[in-house]
């Protein structure tokens, strides 16, 4: 078949782009090397849209070892050891095939941490979708969460924290992204940068099949109705073939073999032996013929642009073939040399003896196309006058009824119960608390994760919002008793060809970075998935951040259920009583405008380091952060997980008590303390000038509001608990 | 005293095992599943996992690996075998136990806190064993134990229902069973008692900073028992 702009803009390319290739190859591609192209070059892949802003991403810390550009970040724990870790979009899949999608997304990302020599000990994943009024939402959502299980589970990988959304923005656009944590000895991480000429290239895992081409295009494309016609490029998982491909990797890692090592994710082939040639400045060769195969007469075209799961692409040293073979052997599965580094700088591929393709790799990378594209700056909105009256009309206990039963707050028990957290013997803390905590295996240290997203607050004014997601999450791991690392992050957004997405996706990064940078919280990985749009409906911006943090000594971790009665709950942070784009003024106001609370970074470090410093001395019994549904919501919560009882003091604040409760200002904690503490504990918060409320103390049973508003615990958990197990049932 | 752990393709709680019995004072050694003997042991595990991606029934293809002959001329000479989770599926594709483990009566996998009532301490395995009920952690697809009622009545008539989920006060119902198990049933011995299969994990109980502590409580026992 001979190429022309036609058949290139079928590929997804633009005219442009095609001219480009033209010109670049100084002649018209054939047909597998336009498919290469257009693989490499596609949106998922090239980051043309998004690169330009990305630079400015705060990505340098002292306990960085590895920023973005390898397949995942790796930061420093100490004592030698090092943390792997990584979140990605799977997005576009999931909405076609939730558990094909959701599965192969959690081994994608695995994948990616175990390229890098290191074993996967937590998964975690954030999910999001439409309305539950929404015919599709309950499928897609129990197929979302059958394959995120049924890969991880059978990886015998931990599932240790998530989180779990519901906006009508998501009907036609799912959010499925994993994000894994791996444990690798500092001086054993490996690298997809190939060095050297003539080394063997070799090819393991699973055989290539049909299944996934053209994934990585698909994924740079809006829906519309013929949807389901895209079902083939979704590509089938096998989470048996990947956990001994994880075991062979581990094992042949363990000697000095290995130059690199890609997996074959997006894009298969095509980007792994492009990425690593362009890394070491290098030309690859390959004989198509010895890919090992699943079907029979795939064509070189077909054999690159196959997205099969569960391949690893290999540089090794010349002379460790059988070496390799064995060990590749013994965990049945297939190896074959199929080609070697090369001084040419291209991409040669050969099939039945013929070159079928020779590309110079730097046309595929360097020269791909870079967008600036035009983008729209959002003003912050003007703060909507609430009457108080209507206030004084509502209950507490009504409305916190609603909104702890409401599906964005309510537990996801029915959710992580189907998620093996417990494998590997190491979760100190399971789905549910504010992060979840893994043990580093046979050390005193624990790692702390966490994932979240604001896509209301990011919505209402993106930078704002950019900002509050990481501060949520660093307010997570501080919660635990963790000190907050490095953070990786998943960009969702609309068309990027919309002035308005790309303002929003602009801004957004432009929050996250000012965020990080000033709570030395760098960005070590991450992606963007673009054109989560149906029929010309976009998703809510939805920045994903997900942070890692470090606890010296596990046994100093924080958990936020209250532990004992007559101990006395303090509000760390001042509560100013924002309600625009809280919970309250959105479900029981009905009111969708406004500002979302300011962040105030000086706050959100301050306290967030007082408060470490406070668990540190050992005064904190327990801890939670506020946020969606405010303070009163935290308690019930810390009540629920507890089996306790509070009673309120009445705030000193000289807001409404609805608005003290329900505001959702950020920069705040709730703390358990003992009675005999609070002098230090207050000397301590007053010297940082760390504003308290004490909001009352622990008792055996019931939420004791006032005299004439009392809650049980069982009533607390029956509002959190059902409503999701009911929906799904 | 000496363990043996069989990794077979696809175990993912090998290691775990091993932890837990290296913990408690077990010298313990892991097989692969393709070695045609057993290092002298007086304990073999087979682990958790899902040996072989379990895409045939559970527990199938791995009943057939080469170690496996070994591993039941061991059992029929009275040597002790426990199988845990898909090891106590492949138990029962061995036939070493009776019956048969079905997909969750809910269709999903779980994972939780369960408690389990022992009944039956006329054996190696819980003999001496203080408490009647302990608390342990299942996480698992295919656990609902099943069986003919003929099978049932021998099974019941020989005593070999080892422990049953429960409440924390050791009742029995259906409320309280997660996965539609014939008569609450979380693990079953053979007829001679040698040979325990269960879904819960002990491994995963083994200190307070885990999701309990009763599994330490499990294998000091048992260690005590074989000594």
């Amino acid at each position: 078949m001979s190429v022309n702009e036609k058949i290139a803009i079928e590929h997804g390319l633009k005219s442009d782009e095609y001219k480009k290739i033209c010109k670049l190859l100084k002649r018209i591609p054939n047909i597998t090397e336009l498919g290469i192209f257009s693989a490499m070059w596609n949106e998922h892949c090239s980051y043309k849209s998004s690169r330009i802003h990305l630079k400015k991403l705060h990505t340098k810390g002292k306990k960085v070892i590895q920023g973005p550009g390898e397949n995942a970040g790796v930061i420093d724990i100490e004592d030698g050891d090092a943390i792997v870790f990584k979140i990605e979009s799977h997005n576009h899949p999931s909405f076609i095939e939730p558990y094909q999608g959701a599965a192969t997304g959690v081994g994608g990302i695995m994948r990616d941490v175990f390229t890098m020599g290191a074993r996967p000990i937590a998964n975690l994943n954030s999910i999001h979708f439409g309305s539950t009024q929404n015919k599709k939402t309950k499928n897609l959502l129990r197929g979302v969460v059958h394959g995120i299980g049924g890969y991880g589970n059978c990886m015998g990988v931990p599932t240790i924290a998530g989180q779990t959304s519901f906006d009508r923005s998501y009907n036609g656009n799912i959010l499925v992204n994993a994000m894994t944590l791996g444990l690798v000895k500092k001086d054993k991480i490996f690298y997809s940068k190939a060095a050297g000429l003539n080394k063997p290239v070799i090819y393991v895992g699973s055989k290539t099949g049909r299944d996934g081409i053209h994934g990585a295009s698909m994924a740079s494309a809006s829906f519309d109705e013929k949807i389901e016609e895209k079902k083939p490029t979704v590509q089938v998982g096998d989470p048996f073939t990947e956990k001994l491909l994880l075991e062979a990797c581990l094992e042949l890692m363990s000697g000095d073999s290995i130059i690199a090592i890609q997996d074959m994710g997006a894009a298969g082939l095509t980007s792994s032996s492009i990425e690593m040639a362009s890394k070491g400045n290098l030309g690859i060769e390959i004989n198509l013929n010895k890919v090992p195969c699943r079907e029979t007469k795939m064509t070189p075209y077909e054999i690159m642009l196959s997205e099969s799961q569960e391949r690893m692409l290999i540089v090794l040293e010349s002379g460790k073939e059988e070496l390799a073979k064995k060990i590749f052997d013994k965990w049945n599965l297939d190896f074959a040399v199929i080609g070697k580094t090369t001084n040419t700088k291209n991409i040669e591929l050969f099939f039945d003896n013929k070159q079928v393709a020779n590309i110079p790799v730097n046309t595929l990378v360097e020269n791909s196309p870079m967008y600036d594209r035009k983008w729209k700056k959002s003003k912050l909105p003007k703060k909507n006058k609430i009457n108080k009256t209507i206030f004084k009309n509502l209950k507490i206990k009504d409305t916190l009824k609603k909104i702890l039963s409401s599906p964005n707050v309510c537990s996801k028990e029915w959710i992580w119960q189907q998620y093996d957290h417990t494998v590997m013997g190491d979760t100190i803390q399971k789905p549910g608390g504010d992060s979840g905590v893994v043990r580093v295996h046979k050390t005193d240290k624990a790692i702390a994760a966490t994932v979240d997203s604001s896509a209301t607050y990011c919505w209402a004014h993106p930078l704002t919002g950019g900002k509050q997601v990481v501060c949520e999450t660093w307010r997570n791991l501080i919660s635990v008793g963790a000190k907050p690392i490095a953070v990786t992050n998943c960009l969702n957004f609309g068309s990027p060809e919309k002035e308005e997405n790309m303002g929003e996706f602009v801004e957004c990064v432009q929050g996250i970075s000012e965020a990080c940078k000033y709570l030395d919280y760098p960005v070590v990985s991450g992606n963007v998935s673009f054109y989560n749009e149906t029929k010309d409906i976009g998703i809510k911006p939805t920045p994903t951040i997900g942070g890692v943090g470090l606890i010296k000594d596990y046994k100093k971790m924080i958990t936020m259920d209250f532990k004992e009665i007559e101990n006395i709950v303090l509000v760390i942070g001042k509560t100013e009583g924002h309600i625009d784009q809280s919970l309250l003024s959105r479900l029981i106001l009905n009111e969708n405008n406004g500002p979302p609370p300011e962040v105030n970074l000086f706050n959100e470090k301050n306290n967030g380091l007082t408060l470490l410093n406070l668990i540190e001395k050992n005064f904190i019994k327990s801890a939670h952060d506020v946020s969606l549904g405010g303070i009163i919501t935290a308690i019930s919560k810390m009540c629920i997980k507890g089996n306790k009882g509070i009673q309120f003091k009445k705030p000193k604040s000289l807001i409404n008590e609805i608005e003290y409760f329900f505001a959702e200002d950020q920069g705040r904690y709730l703390i358990e303390i003992n009675t005999k503490d609070f002098k230090e504990v207050s000397k301590i918060l007053d010297k940082n000038s760390v504003h308290y409320d004490e909001i009352g103390t622990i008792i055996d049973k019931d939420m004791i509001i006032d005299q004439k508003t009392k809650l049980t615990i069982d009533e607390l958990k029956s509002y959190n608990t059902n409503w999701l197990k009911s929906y799904m049932d | 005293m000496k363990s043996s752990v069989i990794t077979f393709p696809g175990s993912n709680c090998d290691r775990d095992m091993d932890v837990a019995l290296t913990k408690f004072g077990f010298k313990n050694k892991m097989v692969w599943h393709n070695d045609r003997e057993l290092p002298k042991s007086d304990l073999i595990v087979l682990p958790g996992g899902f040996s072989y991606g379990d895409y045939l029934r559970c527990g199938s293809m791995a009943s057939k690996s080469k170690i496996m002959n070994s591993v039941i001329n061991f059992a029929k000479s009275g040597g002790l075998v426990m199988g845990i989770c898909n090891g106590f599926q492949i138990l029962v594709e061995a036939g070493l136990v009776p019956g048969v483990l079905l997909r969750n009566k809910y269709l999903q996998f779980i994972c939780k806190n369960v408690h389990v009532k022992v009944d039956n301490k006329e054996n190696t395995f819980f003999k001496n064993l203080d408490k009647k009920v302990l608390e342990f952690h299942i996480a698992h697809n295919e656990g609902n134990y099943f069986c003919t009622n003929d099978q049932l009545k021998e099974i019941e008539d020989n005593n070999q229902i080892a422990i049953y989920y429960c409440d924390q006060n050791g009742n029995t119902n259906d409320q309280i069973n997660p996965n539609g198990s014939i008569k609450n049933i979380a693990g079953i011995f053979n007829k001679e008692k040698n040979v325990l299969g269960m879904m819960p994990h002990p491994e995963r109980m083994i200190d307070e900073s885990l999701s309990g502590e009763d599994g330490s409580i499990f294998f000091k026992n048992l260690l005590n028992n074989i000594k």
